[in-house]
């Protein structure tokens, strides 16, 4: 008799993805859904889409889905939750989202310790709009709008959202994540987990950064972006745990 | 039971969305409203499951909102001014979602900074859209604290009926001033279920999704044309009040406040013995045409009097449709008209 190893998680619709290929966000949605199917809680949980390549999350999460404004999505996620306080609320954010133009909101959101959970996908550029800098572009990093790579005398030193969110005296549960290779898979998803089960458990915020490609802008194959993820975003970005506080 | 208290303008918004059954608030202090925000923190923080955030912005407070409204809940926000032009990117994104909600403005005087006395210089923000889009909010303006209190209520019923934002249109006299008021007795049970709509737990039903835009050109046409159909439906809420309209020498044009002071300007004018009609838009939007247009041929002159530089002026014009002389006289940044400015504009333009 054949048995089944491996399959769809139940919390993914079989609409087919948008994202480029070579892009992580296809893995970073499948690790979500293996998470809300393992923890049992698909049905109750409500997800907020952000702007940018991920605004059609809303396609493929088997779950209730609102699509938030521009960085706004932790104050509705906090709408959410206040109104809803037993579902599961989480948000899916890029860099431009949640590190620049909301940059207010899920700071705002990690102190009142919001017993939400974000996934915080930081690829280093915005990747929706073409290629722009992001406050995660990485010093010297040539993108759209820092044609002759990114000057930190004029346009600032990356932000490790990650270790100024820890900084934060509230409780919180924060992780950096990558997914260039199958031990760091294991470990995103259970991170991913990990923040999941902090709001189940009421325990307050929680937020995992997962390092992400983008191969389309960045003008590297999808193997090169994965080498660049290694080579250029770790050392600045070091994955781990930085707090686990409740 | 109905409770006769004393109170100001600002508190009583706060006790009549509670008496409504809003048990979640979200704002960001601003001056001449702040006595609402602090009210609703007194009030929404002892009761048992509501919610009461100090947003870090007027930005979030609105996308707070957004989401508490998504989630079914009845939700307020409030503001002055400066702090609505902040939440316009959000009330646009609420309204093409069609969520309730309701939203207050307690003006001030504008542009820019402008200054913390009354003013009522966002009519064109509030009742055109305000933000991005084709769009627009149920705006009641009230005159009166018993009006505010009456009229908040009927803002959370109206929205919910339409699935629309609707705004408080006052001003910082309104806001301030202490008068006695009544809070009737509302039945909470007859709050519209948001079973079928509103996110939340999704055992026994397929996954809902609340989608504030669409990426087909002919799909966001459709969202544009539901809303549109919306707008022409609620045109049957316009309600207008028609004070001494029995063979006046004039006829003046006013809403909120400054409708209160043009009847204190109708009594001194009797001793005068000149006769002034008043008509006041109760509904800002829908604006009350049919009335304006049914009462504008009853005098020769048609007087609009607002703290602004006449912004529902031009609604009247079209109400009116040429059918009677208008003139406009305001006062902006925060100066308040008084009663004997009105009857002098009135005395000038009747010589």
């Amino acid at each position: 008799m054949m048995k089944k190893v491996f399959e769809k998680p139940k919390s993914l619709t079989d609409v087919p993805f948008t994202y480029c290929p070579g892009c992580h966000h296809g893995i970073i949605h499948r690790l979500v859904a293996e998470a809300l199917d393992d923890l049992g809680i698909a049905k109750d949980t409500i997800g907020v889409a952000p702007v940018g390549c991920a605004v059609l999350a809303y396609l493929f999460f088997d779950c209730d889905i609102i699509v938030a404004a521009h960085g706004r999505a932790p104050a509705t996620a906090t709408g959410l939750k206040r109104v809803k306080p037993d579902n599961i609320v989480f948000t899916y954010q890029g860099d431009g989202d949640l590190a620049s133009i909301g940059t207010a909101e899920i700071v705002h959101a990690a102190n009142r310790s919001e017993k939400i959970t974000v996934i915080f996908v930081n690829n280093a550029v915005y990747g929706m709009t073409g290629g722009q800098m992001a406050p995660t572009t990485l010093e010297g990093q040539i993108t759209q709008t820092s044609p002759y790579g990114r000057d930190p005398k004029t346009m600032g030193m990356p932000i490790r959202v990650c270790e100024l969110l820890s900084t934060l005296n509230s409780p919180g549960y924060i992780a950096r994540v990558a997914l260039t290779k199958p031990a760091y898979i294991v470990k995103a998803k259970k991170a991913i987990k990990k923040a999941f089960q902090f709001q189940i458990d009421g325990k307050g915020f929680s937020l995992v950064e997962v390092l992400s490609t983008c191969p389309t802008n960045w003008g590297l194959s999808p193997k090169e972006s994965n080498e660049w993820l290694e080579q250029k975003m770790i050392p600045y970005y070091p994955l781990g745990e930085f707090k686990e506080v409740f | 039971m109905v409770d006769r208290l004393l109170m100001r303008g600002n508190e009583a918004i706060g006790e009549a969305a509670i008496h409504a059954g809003c048990r979640y608030y979200f704002g960001y202090p601003i001056t001449p409203q702040s006595e609402l925000i602090a009210y609703m923190a007194k009030r929404l923080l002892k009761i048992e499951g509501a919610t009461f955030v100090q947003s870090e912005s007027e930005l979030a407070a609105i996308n707070m909102v957004y989401g508490a409204a998504a989630a079914g809940g009845r939700v307020m926000t409030s503001s002055s001014s400066p702090g609505i032009s902040l939440k316009q990117e959000g009330i646009s994104y609420i309204t093409c979602a069609e969520l309730p909600c309701v939203i207050v403005n307690i003006m001030r005087g504008g542009p820019g900074l402008g200054s913390i006395q009354p003013a009522q210089g966002d009519y064109f923000q509030a009742t055109k859209g305000g933000g991005h889009g084709d769009y627009h909010l149920i705006v009641l303006a009230p005159s009166t604290v018993q009006e505010l209190a009456d009229l908040t209520i009927k803002a959370f019923d109206l929205s919910d009926k339409y699935r629309n934002p609707a705004m408080i249109l006052g001003d910082g006299l309104l806001g301030q001033m202490m008068e006695p008021v009544e809070f009737k007795e509302y039945d909470i049970n007859s709050i519209p279920s948001k079973e079928s709509w509103a996110l939340g737990s999704s055992h026994g039903r397929e996954a809902r999704t609340i989608v504030p835009f669409n990426l087909d050109a002919g799909e966001m046409e459709k969202i544009n044309n539901r809303l549109k159909q919306k707008y022409i439906d609620m045109q049957k809420e316009a309600e207008c009040e028609v004070v001494n309209m029995d063979n006046p020498d004039i006829i003046v044009v006013a809403y909120g406040i400054v409708a209160r002071i043009v009847k204190t300007a109708i009594q001194k004018a009797k001793k005068d013995g000149i006769n002034i009609g008043l008509l006041r838009p109760i509904t800002l939007y829908p604006f009350p045409s049919a009335v304006i247009r049914e009462n504008v041929h009853k005098a020769k002159k048609i007087l609009v009097t607002e703290m602004s530089m006449g912004q529902m002026v031009e609604d009247v014009e079209l109400a009116a449709c040429g059918k009677a002389e208008i003139s406009f006289y305001g006062r902006t940044g925060g100066v308040v008209i008084s009663p004997v400015e009105i009857l002098e504009e009135v005395k000038k333009l009747l010589k």
